[in-house]
C-alpha cells in the first residue's frame, strides 16, 4: 500500500464511501437512535421511553437499569426494588449475550465526543500523547466500586461523563457540559483514546460482563491481509487486534475474543481487502474445521469418526 | 538485571511490573481520594430543597438515588427537578422547592412507585406518613395573622387542614376588642408536602417547609414529664404535697389550686375559692392595708 492520508482510504477508493462507513453509520444511527427515543417525550411529549440510561421505563413494561449503578447503590448499603433489580437483570443478559463493550460503540454518548477527538486527532495529525495503562480502568473500576460502601455515597455519580451527559440532554446539562468538554480535550491534546480506552470504568465493566460474548469480529479472511495497518489505526482498541489477525503461525483462531473489543465494526469498514465480518464466539471453532478440513456443517467429534 | 521470569512475561521484569503496579495503585488511590472527598462533600442539601415523599434519610439517599429521573417523569404535576451539575443540590437527584410549586400528595404516590432503587422507600403507601419536611411559621413579625389580619390561606390550602395546620383564636392586645387567628403546625401531622409555603401571600413566606432536624428541638431522653408519669402509672407517683406554711404578711395567703399569692382573704363563699387557707388567719378588713407596701417595707404591720 502507498502511504495514505487517513485509515481507510484505499477502502474508500476501491469500494466505495458508503461500504468503508457502513458500520459507522450504522453505529451513528443506533447511537442517535437511542438518543431520540429518549428525546421524543421531553421535546414532543411521545413517552415511549422514561428515565434515562442509569434506569428507564419502555412503554410502561421493561424496566431497565444500569448494572454498575445498581451495584454500587447495593454497596452503599440499601437493597433495590424488584422491578431495578429485574431491570439490571435484562441489561446483564443483554450485554453478557451480545458483547459487552457494544454498549460503548452502539450506545454511550460520550462515544460521540471522543470519536470527535480522534477524528480531530487524525485530521490535524497530533501525535503527542501520554502512555497510561489500558489496565488503569478496572483500578477506577475498584475505587468507585469501593468508595459508596465506605462513603455512603455513591461518588462515581457525582463525576461520570457517561450517566451525566445522557441526563443532561433530557434533565438539563447544568455544567456537565465541562465535564464532557474535559473529556474531549483529554483525548484531543492528552492521551489517544485516553478516555475510552484507559479510564473509563464503565466500559471496564461492560467489558467484563462480555467476557463471554457471542457477537465478535473476526478475522475471517486474515490471510488476505496485506498489512495496510489501516485497521490497526481506526481502532480504538488496537491491541484486540493483533491476535486474531496475526495469531494464525501460533495456532490463535481469527475470532477477536478480547473483551476490550467494542464491536464498533470499523476495522471491517476500513479493510479495503474485506478480511474481517462479524460473526459469533462459535466462529472460532468453525474456521479451526476449516483448517483442518472439516466441512463445516459437520461436528469435531463427527469428522473423527468418518 | 533480573532475567525475564517465564515466556509468557517475557520483556518486562518484576521490578518493572512491580513499578507500573505501583504508579497505578498510587494514581489510582490519589483519584478515589479526591472523589470520596468531593462527593461528599457535594452531598450536602440546601434547606429548602425537598426531597421527594418517602426519601430515604439523606445520608443513605445519596448512596441509593441512581439519578435516572423517572420520579420526575412519573410526577403529574411536573414539580420535582434533577440536579444539574453546579446546582447546589447533590448532582442528579431529585428535589422540589416547595415556594416554587408543593408536592400534591397524589395518593397512589407514582413517584414512589416509580423508584428502581428504593431511595424513595416503596414501604411509603399512605401519603399522609410522608414526612418529607416540616412546616415552620418562621417568621410571626411578617405573617399578617399575627397583625390581626384574616388571612388563613396556609390553613385553607393544607391538605390535612385541622390536623396538621390548626387556627389558634388569641387576643388581639393591639385594638383591644378583636381576635387574632394564628396558625399553628402540628408536626405529628405536617408531611412537609409545601402547599404552604407556596401559598403563603407574603412577598416572602412567613411560613417555610424545613427539614425536621431544623424545624425541630429534642428534648433529652433523661427528662420525665411529671403530668405524663402520673398520666401513664394512673396516679401520683411522689407523696402528695401537705399543706405549706408560709410567714405571709398579714392580708396576704397563698392558695395551692393554681392562683398563687393572693391579697385579700377568701369570699364569703367557701367553693369559690377552694384552699387551705380558707378561714385560717382573721379576716382584714378588704382595702384597708397596702399588702404590697407592708411587703416592701418588710415590716409588720
Amino acid at each position: 500500500m502507498s502511504s495514505k492520508d487517513y485509515p481507510g482510504q484505499s477502502a474508500v477508493e476501491e469500494q466505495g464511501w458508503l461500504k468503508a462507513h457502513k458500520w459507522l453509520l450504522l453505529r451513528r444511527a443506533s447511537q442517535l437512535g437511542i438518543l431520540g427515543l429518549f428525546m421524543l417525550g421531553p421535546v414532543a411529549g411521545l413517552w415511549i421511553v422514561q428515565g434515562n440510561l442509569s434506569a428507564s421505563m419502555t412503554l410502561d413494561v421493561l424496566p431497565l437499569t444500569d448494572p454498575l449503578l445498581l451495584l454500587q447503590a447495593i454497596a452503599s448499603g440499601t437493597w433495590p426494588v424488584t422491578t431495578g433489580l429485574i431491570g439490571a437483570g435484562i441489561v446483564l443478559a443483554f450485554y453478557a449475550l451480545i458483547g459487552g463493550r457494544v454498549f460503548c460503540s452502539w450506545v454511550c454518548p460520550v462515544n460521540l465526543v471522543t470519536d470527535l477527538a480522534i477524528w480531530l486527532r487524525r485530521r490535524f495529525d497530533l501525535r503527542a500523547t501520554s502512555r497510561l495503562s489500558r489496565d488503569l480502568r478496572y483500578w477506577v473500576l475498584g475505587v468507585i466500586l469501593i468508595l459508596p460502601a465506605l462513603t455512603g455515597v455513591m461518588a462515581w455519580e457525582y463525576v461520570n461523563p457517561v450517566s451525566m451527559a445522557h441526563r443532561g440532554l433530557f434533565f438539563g446539562m447544568g455544567w456537565a457540559w465541562a465535564v464532557l468538554a474535559a473529556v474531549f480535550l483529554f483525548d484531543l491534546l492528552v492521551a489517544r483514546h485516553g478516555w475510552c480506552g484507559h479510564l473509563c470504568p464503565v466500559g471496564a465493566f461492560y467489558g467484563l460482563i462480555g467476557t463471554k460474548a457471542q457477537v465478535r469480529v473476526v478475522a475471517a479472511e486474515r490471510e488476505r491481509c496485506d498489512d495496510c495497518m489501516d485497521c490497526f489505526n481506526i481502532c480504538p482498541e488496537p491491541q484486540v487486534i493483533k491476535p486474531a489477525l496475526k495469531g494464525a503461525a501460533a495456532g490463535i483462531g481469527p475470532v477477536i475474543l478480547d473483551i476490550n473489543c467494542t464491536i464498533c465494526g470499523r476495522c471491517i469498514d476500513v479493510c479495503s481487502m474485506d478480511v474481517f465480518r462479524f460473526g459469533t464466539r462459535s466462529s472460532q471453532v468453525a474456521a479451526r474445521m476449516m483448517v483442518s478440513g472439516v466441512k463445516p456443517g459437520q461436528t469435531p467429534g463427527a469428522s473423527k469418526t468418518a | 538485571m533480573a532475567k525475564p521470569v517465564s515466556g509468557k512475561g517475557a520483556g518486562v521484569n518484576r521490578r518493572q511490573f512491580m513499578g507500573e503496579m505501583l504508579k497505578s495503585a498510587c494514581g489510582v488511590g490519589l483519584f478515589g481520594l479526591g472523589l470520596g472527598v468531593y462527593s461528599r462533600s457535594a452531598s450536602s442539601l440546601p434547606a429548602a430543597a425537598i426531597r421527594p415523599p418517602g426519601a430515604l434519610p439523606e445520608d443513605q439517599f445519596n448512596g441509593a438515588c441512581i439519578r435516572c429521573g423517572l420520579c420526575v417523569r412519573d410526577c403529574p404535576f411536573e414539580m420535582i427537578h434533577l440536579a444539574k451539575l453546579g446546582d447546589p443540590v447533590p448532582t442528579g437527584t431529585p428535589y422540589f422547592y416547595a415556594r416554587e410549586k408543593g408536592c400534591e400528595m397524589c395518593e397512589d404516590i407514582p413517584c414512589v412507585v416509580a423508584c428502581p432503587t428504593n431511595a424513595l422507600d416503596h414501604a411509603l403507601t399512605d401519603i399522609n406518613q410522608a414526612r418529607m419536611g416540616l412546616a415552620v411559621l418562621v417568621d410571626q413579625e411578617s405573617c399578617i395573622a399575627f397583625h390581626g389580619l384574616r388571612c388563613e390561606v396556609c390553613y385553607q390550602i393544607c391538605p390535612i387542614k385541622d390536623k396538621a395546620i390548626t387556627l389558634d383564636r388569641q387576643h388581639n392586645a393591639r385594638s383591644g376588642k378583636h381576635a387574632l387567628f394564628i396558625p399553628v403546625v402540628h408536626s405529628e401531622h405536617c408531611t412537609g408536602c409545601g402547599k404552604c409555603e407556596e401559598a403563603c401571600i407574603l412577598e416572602r413566606a412567613a411560613i417555610k417547609v424545613l427539614p425536621e432536624h431544623l424545624a425541630k428541638g429534642e428534648l433529652g431522653p433523661h427528662y420525665r414529664l411529671g403530668w405524663k408519669q402520673k398520666e401513664a402509672a394512673g396516679g401520683a407517683l411522689v407523696t402528695p404535697d401537705g399543706e405549706h406554711q408560709y410567714n405571709l404578711p398579714e392580708g396576704m395567703r397563698y392558695e395551692h389550686g393554681g392562683r398563687g399569692l393572693i391579697e385579700g382573704m377568701p369570699d364569703l363563699q367557701p367553693g369559690v375559692l377552694p384552699g387551705p387557707a380558707s378561714g385560717a388567719e382573721p379576716l382584714a378588713e378588704p382595702g384597708s392595708v397596702d399588702a404590697l407596701e407592708t411587703l416592701n417595707r418588710g415590716a409588720p404591720l
